[in-house]
């Protein structure tokens, strides 16, 4: 049956409660009548030979560029660039798609013959992959053949030998990216493409770079002028990216981009009811609601967290195509938004929002207060083309218990960010003049950052520069069901209750506000009208 | 969350929301594939002998003659009977020989017996029915009915494509014909009689009233070359004819009216309904009570 196309519900009296995260829990809300649900649309189906589609799209690829194998010879310098683990989310079902990609590059590669093969996790500023991680995207195969060698790298942004500066742009943006990738005959780039905002040259530009390279575009102003991260015509963030990646072209980086799209099949048969419209919900998916919700109220949260991490999700490939960068990520962007848009005609006063467990940056993880901020606001907030769906000055409902809780291996700048500078100051503006260079700068974060599993000292300012823009367009931010005082040190408001804080947004909005609610993941881009 | 209302209860439905064409996963669309797997075929033996075959017998005493004429068929083969009640299904397959009696499927009206998931699952279990088109010739029907003969699965069908409403036969339709010419398959042409007192159409609601029945099998019948469906149904109807006529006869009388071409037709004489029912076979004996209860 053909896939359904995403959904505006006009909630009224016969529609049944809704669906809302809460982290590793679920609360069903009744909404008000005449609010709006967005529901996504349903997975497309998968393609039925991703082997044989990843090597069409290796043989033809797209825009200006020759087939891989011709790009191929021996004696060359190949480097293979990959997303790291915060792609896709929930980390999908085995085989990873970039395990099936890389070796498809690998099997041309040494069928042309070339030895000087390396592998780089593009990492950017995040933390370090483990082994096992490494292990599910790639595939025992790869890691087996390139680990023990050392050929097997992760993206270091602050190892100055392994860091080479192309140049600077017409705006004055500093190019650094990673020297064994600007200093190969070729570089091929595997991606998923999980939202519009992934890909393009960002992968490089991004992914490969450094500190240095990186604050031209993760900076407040950069990000209150991205409208949004999903529309790139109308983002800055990708602006940037787009200037850096013609420069770096222009420097005679060649690359191979590979760009994957999948479905939003999220989560396995178990849970289906989280992917499915309420009214819709069978006796099976009521009971395993019933089940999931009663077993989750007894579960300790150390080990729902476990459980939750341990989801794979059944995502499946729906497009692949390879080539030159812009005129591959054409194509993906187009197939992303053929999955995940919906059209929704009108702003809106309030905009709810139920967050999940999991968010990029806390893969196998604990979600923070400050990654719960950037998830909301950041992302969710985010997923429109054209207007925001709440109005200038609206306000957002989020649904997350937000706990005063940090990984101290993975976000450990993140605790001392939430003691020292959200305490003091909300405003990235005035946060990234003030903190922003001792955070970036702090050898500890950097040892923790090259050694360990850290995400760098700045991480954390990056994820609040994320919230700029909609820190900047709301009246209020309203989250229910969190810990009073971690939400209040980033400046929202807690509540009890989604009726208490409809009650509380009312003296932002009105009485009769409208209201719409996101009902994600599955992930949908809001075309707003 | 308390025990009351959504998830608990079943969700309604958003007016806004225009409600679909329910999937359909019955009818022609119901997957039985299941029904023939080797723990169910165990179960549905295990009932049918120690459930069905007692039921039935306590309700319809059977006698079954002309069980001599499967003797030297190979299986698989086609079993095309009369229809005049619901009871004839289980009675012919507990009286089917026990070589037959497990691996056989019955062809089944898509529209009476799939029209529900409880119903089809039922009578995919409890009689191995397969759902099968009756107003039309439908390929699909035929394509899963065939090769299920291939597969080796003996089949009951029931030409007349629905039970009797008056007692007398309806026309036979070609759709046993069909199958034995496209696999080569015998058929066998059985007369139940009686069934129609025990249960008849029109009869849900009330218990059955028991009744002595008879299940009569007759011999095994080919398609002869060149010999198109349409024909070679009316050659099975007048088997059954036969099969009739030496019930309420006997085989000598019977046999001698066939080749003088007077066996009375199945379908009753053409006349007004009274007549048609008047023209019944009289009642075989049933028990009855000596008082009316009051």
């Amino acid at each position: 049956m053909t896939p359904r196309p995403g959904l505006v519900l006009e909630v009224d009296r016969s529609t049944p409660p809704t669906l809302f995260w809460h982290g590793e829990r679920f609360a069903l809300e009744r909404l008000p009548e005449g609010s709006r649900v967005v529901y996504a649309p349903e997975p497309l189906p998968a393609l039925e030979d991703p082997p044989g589609a990843i090597r069409h799209a290796l043989l033809h690829p797209l825009g200006d560029r020759e087939p891989l194998p011709a790009l191929l010879r021996p004696g060359m310098r190949l480097t293979i660039c990959f997303d790291d683990v915060s792609l896709p989310l929930p980390p999908m079902q085995a085989p990873d798609v970039r395990q099936l990609v890389i070796e498809q590059v690998l099997d041309m590669a040494a069928e042309a013959g070339v030895d000087d093969v390396v592998l780089v996790a593009a990492l950017a500023l995040h933390r370090r992959m483990t082994e096992a991680e490494l292990r599910h995207a790639l595939g025992d195969r790869i890691y087996d053949a390139f680990a023990p060698h050392g050929l097997l790298t992760q993206h270091d942004a602050e190892d100055p030998s392994n860091l080479v500066h192309l140049g600077t742009t017409d705006k004055g943006e500093d190019v650094e990216i990673n020297k064994r990738a600007a200093t190969s005959d070729l570089v091929v780039y595997v991606n998923i493409n999980l939202v519009a905002m992934d890909g393009g040259h960002k992968s490089v530009a991004t992914g490969l770079a450094s500190y240095r390279s990186l604050r031209h575009h993760h900076n407040p102003a950069t990000m209150l002028h991205s409208r949004s991260f999903m529309d790139a015509p109308s983002s800055e963030l990708h602006s940037s990216n787009w200037r850096m990646g013609r420069l770096i072209a222009d420097s005679g980086v060649k690359i191979f981009q590979i760009e994957t799209t999948l479905n939003t099949d999220t989560f396995p048969r178990q849970f289906g009811f989280l992917q499915r419209r309420e009214w819709e919900w069978s006796l099976r998916d009521r009971a395993a609601y019933v089940a999931t919700a009663a077993a989750l109220d007894r579960t300790p949260p150390r080990l729902a967290r476990q459980i939750f991490h341990a989801i794979r999700a059944p995502h499946a490939l729906v497009s692949v195509q390879a080539g030159e960068v812009e005129a591959v990520h054409a194509v993906t962007t187009a197939n992303v938004w053929k999955q995940q848009g919906v059209e929704v005609d009108g702003q809106t006063d309030i905009l709810t929002m139920g967050l999940p467990y999991i968010s990029p940056y806390n893969v196998n993880s604990i979600m923070n207060p400050v990654l719960v901020a950037c998830l909301g606001l950041g992302y969710f907030f985010n997923l429109y083309r054209g207007r925001p769906l709440v109005r200038k000055g609206g306000v957002v409902i989020m649904h997350h218990p937000t706990p005063w809780e940090f990984h101290p291996g993975h976000h450990p700048s993140y605790i001392d960010f939430f003691e020292e500078v959200l305490s003091v100051t909300t405003d990235p503006v005035e946060m990234s003049k003030t903190y922003e260079e001792s955070f970036a700068t702090d050898p500890w974060y950097v040892h923790l950052y090259r050694t360990g599993h850290a995400y760098h000292g700045v991480h954390p300012f990056y994820m609040w520069y994320w919230c700029a823009h909609a820190l900047d367009h709301l009246g209020r931010v309203i989250v229910v069901g969190g810990d009073p005082a971690a939400v209040r040190r980033m400046g929202f408001s807690p509540a009890t209750s989604l009726d208490d804080a409809l009650e509380m947004a009312s003296d932002v909005v009105g009485r009769s506000p409208s209201l719409t609610h996101i009902h994600t993941p599955p992930l949908l881009l809001a075309d707003v009208r | 969350m308390t025990p009351e209302g959504f998830p608990f209860a079943k969700p309604s439905w958003p007016t806004g929301v225009p409600r679909p064409e329910p999937e359909r996963r019955v009818g022609l669309d119901y997957a039985h594939e299941w029904s023939r797997r080797y723990p169910v075929r165990l179960a549905r033996a295990v009932v049918l002998d120690n459930v069905t075959r007692p039921a039935a017998r306590l309700v319809a005493p059977t006698t079954v003659r002309g069980g001599e004429h499967l003797q030297h068929v190979a299986a698989p083969v086609i079993f095309a009977a009369n229809h005049a009640s619901h009871l004839d299904t289980p009675l012919l397959l507990t009286t089917l020989p026990v070589r037959f009696r497990h691996r056989t499927v019955v062809a089944a009206a898509a529209d009476y017996f799939f029209d529900r998931r409880w119903k089809a699952a039922l009578w995919s279990f409890g009689l191995a029915a397969i759902p099968i088109e009756r107003a039309r010739v439908n390929r699909r029907s035929a394509d899963v009915a065939a090769g299920l003969l291939e597969e080796g699965w003996n089949l009951v069908i029931f030409p007349e494509g629905g039970r009797s409403p008056d007692g007398w036969a309806q026309p036979f339709h070609g759709g046993a014909a069909y199958l034995a010419r496209r696999t080569g398959r015998p058929v066998v042409p059985v007369h139940v009689n009686g069934t129609r007192l025990v249960l008849p159409k029109g009869a849900q609601g009330r218990l059955p009233r028991r009744a002595r029945v008879s299940v009569l099998f007759g011999t095994p019948l080919s398609p002869l070359e060149e010999e198109k469906a349409p024909r070679f149904a009316a050659r099975i109807e007048k088997a059954v004819a036969i099969l009739a006529d030496e019930v309420s006869s006997d085989w000598w009388s019977a046999r001698k009216r066939a080749f003088r071409g007077e066996t009375p037709s199945l379908r009753g004489p053409d006349a007004a309904p009274w007549r048609r029912s008047w023209a019944l076979d009289p009642r075989p004996e049933t028990d009855r009570d000596a008082w009316p209860s009051i």
